[in-house]
């Protein structure tokens, strides 16, 4: 058989292996395009995240990291673009995903506990006035324990560190009970030791089984970290397992004349 | 004081006092943890033109045109405020101030040139309420309270505003959850699948409501005190939102009835013969509390 110039079949062949790879993402976003007034923060992304994996998702400043994971949730309303779990659509899905925003985009001098924070992250179980249950509070310390605070449950947030807020956030979306795990930033500003605390826990989460996927700034930590990786700067620069995509071609693409500054622990290019 | 002067004279205007002030005070706690202050004051201006224009239109001062004209303003300030900003150039702190402002002033000139002399409408109530003459003439003393014929007479402000603040009450119970978690981190109540837009809004709306029914006690400029001092105040006292909420509550009656019987006596006390308006003792009373919450309040924090 002689190569055509076009092969249909190979083509329709692709389609369905990437319909079939879609369908069973827990995060597979098509053709996502997001704009803050003229010119697009986000361009037509299509990424599908594995399933049971950790993800990073890295590039500079402003190539839209954090935008994507807004309007995946619909936080924010992008231009267009679909987003499903597990082939249905990501609103429907929302009660099995847990989502830790940036730390600076909320106020701690709010005037609530760090264990009124964990419990938030109950609400769907609580509902409008459910009562809140010694069994709640049981779960919520048990979230708090799992990530270092659980002496910490009565503190007023804004007497914690920017490390132990971190910790906070996470234990809150561990009292969601999720499957999908999305994080903004969550190494942006912390001390070592709760670095260590967090990737500790989001290690066990995807060993579990869970799937994990975060924001990241730190190009030295990605190889050690992450099994996969999303580079992107507006539009996706690459995807896929970091040993394969991970390389200072892509990097280079991404972050253009920064990468110097970068400093990235990539993998090198070989073949 | 006897029930025979009390009751007619003070009972019904320290209710309203109380219950506009509570009113009031309870959606303040969220618009100031969400930095939306000035929502209060926006309302508190916006009311006013609404509320003269639903008079013109329908002849009367009930509470439901009132609520549709104060809404309309309010709409008329938001397109106004975007068009400012869009067309002048104009940041959009300073283009909210110019409409309100502007809003407000034409209020009070339409007020002026309107024949409101059948109602209690003019531009001394706009400006400072009108708590002193919602007595109740038909009580003789304590045992009115028990008399149907004498309860018919009360004025129709005081169960006007006993509806919102049971209202207000109710909706901050009933969504109490959504409201903090929302007000804390919007981000993540709306991956709880919480309509966050809509509780902004309804925040909003339930503010308007109180200040156009705590406009019959303190007018639509002091209104701005009964939103922002109380929780502010109980903002210092505690580091809990339930009981920040229930200290602004207290701050609230504490303002509402110090400031209405110092008002009244406090002028007397000093050897001056007239009473003073009540409602700008009621705010006054509240900013001296916040001014000493701010001094000694247990969690007030130096920046």
């Amino acid at each position: 058989m002689t190569l055509a110039p076009s092969t249909p079949h190979l083509t329709l062949a692709q389609d369905t292996a990437t319909e079939a790879a879609r369908a069973a993402s827990p995060f597979a976003i098509r053709g996502m395009t997001v704009s803050y007034g003229q010119k697009p923060a986000v361009f037509s992304i299509d990424a599908t995240i594995r399933a049971g994996k950790m993800t990073a998702i890295v590039g500079p400043n402003g190539a839209g990291k954090s935008t994507l994971l807004k309007a995946a949730l619909g936080i924010v309303t992008p231009l267009s673009g679909q987003v499903t779990m597990y082939g249905q659509p990501l609103k429907a899905m929302l009660p099995r995903i847990a989502y830790v925003p940036q730390r600076a985009s909320v106020d701690w001098d709010f005037p609530v506990r760090v264990i009124d924070v964990v419990t938030m992250g109950l609400y769907r179980h609580l509902g409008l006035i459910g009562r809140l249950t010694g069994a709640h509070r049981a779960r919520a310390l048990a979230c708090l324990d799992r990530v270092g605070m659980a002496d910490f449950a009565e503190r007023q947030i804004g007497q914690l560190s920017g490390g132990q807020q971190q910790r906070v956030f996470l234990a809150r979306a561990l009292a969601q009970g999720a499957d999908l795990y999305l994080l903004d930033e969550p190494f942006a500003g912390v001390d070592a030791a709760t670095e260590k605390a967090i990737i500790g826990v989001l290690k066990s989460l995807r060993d579990e089984g869970k799937t994990v996927v975060a924001v990241h700034h730190d190009l030295s930590t990605v190889p050690d970290y992450f099994d996969d990786v999303l580079l992107l700067n507006v539009r996706k620069v690459a995807e896929g397992p970091v040993a394969d995509v991970f390389t200072e071609t892509a990097l280079a693409e991404a972050y253009g004349g920064r990468l110097q500054a970068a400093r990235p622990d990539a993998v090198p290019v070989t073949g | 004081m006897s029930g025979a002067d009390f009751v007619p004279f003070s009972l019904v205007p320290l209710l309203i006092g109380c219950l506009a002030a509570v009113a009031c005070a309870l959606p303040g706690n969220f618009l100031i943890l969400r930095r939306q202050a000035l929502i209060g004051d926006a309302i508190s201006h916006v009311v006013l033109p609404g509320i003269v224009m639903a008079f013109l239109v329908t002849g009367t001062i009930a509470a439901i045109p009132m609520l549709i004209g104060a809404a309309a303003a309010a709409l008329i300030a938001v397109a106004a405020i975007e068009g400012i900003r869009r067309f002048g150039r104009i940041e959009p702190g300073a283009a909210m101030g110019v409409v309100f402002t502007s809003m407000f002033a034409a209020g009070v000139l339409i007020l002026e040139l309107s024949d409101t002399s059948g109602v209690h409408l003019d531009v001394e109530h706009a400006l400072y309420g009108n708590l002193e003459s919602l007595i109740w003439l038909d009580a003789t003393g304590w045992a009115s309270l028990t008399d149907p014929v004498a309860l018919a007479g009360l004025p129709p402000e005081l169960g006007r505003i006993a509806v919102v603040a049971l209202l207000i009450v109710a909706l901050l119970a009933l969504f109490w959850r959504p409201l903090a978690i929302s007000t804390f981190d919007e981000g993540f109540a709306a991956t709880l699948g919480l309509p966050v837009g809509a509780i902004g809004l309804g925040l909003v709306i339930v503010s308007a409501i109180a200040a156009v029914a705590a406009f019959d006690a303190v007018g639509s400029i002091i209104v701005i005190a009964m939103f922002i001092c109380p929780p502010a105040a109980a903002r210092l006292v505690t580091d809990r939102l339930v009981h920040q909420v229930l200290w602004s509550v207290a701050f609230a009656l504490i303002s509402a009835v110090l400031g209405y019987v110092l008002a009244g006596y406090g002028p007397l006390w000093l050897g001056f013969g007239n009473s003073v308006s009540a409602a700008g003792m009621i705010a006054t009373v509240s900013g001296v509390i916040l001014a000493l919450t701010a001094i000694a309040g247990p969690k007030r924090r130096r920046i």
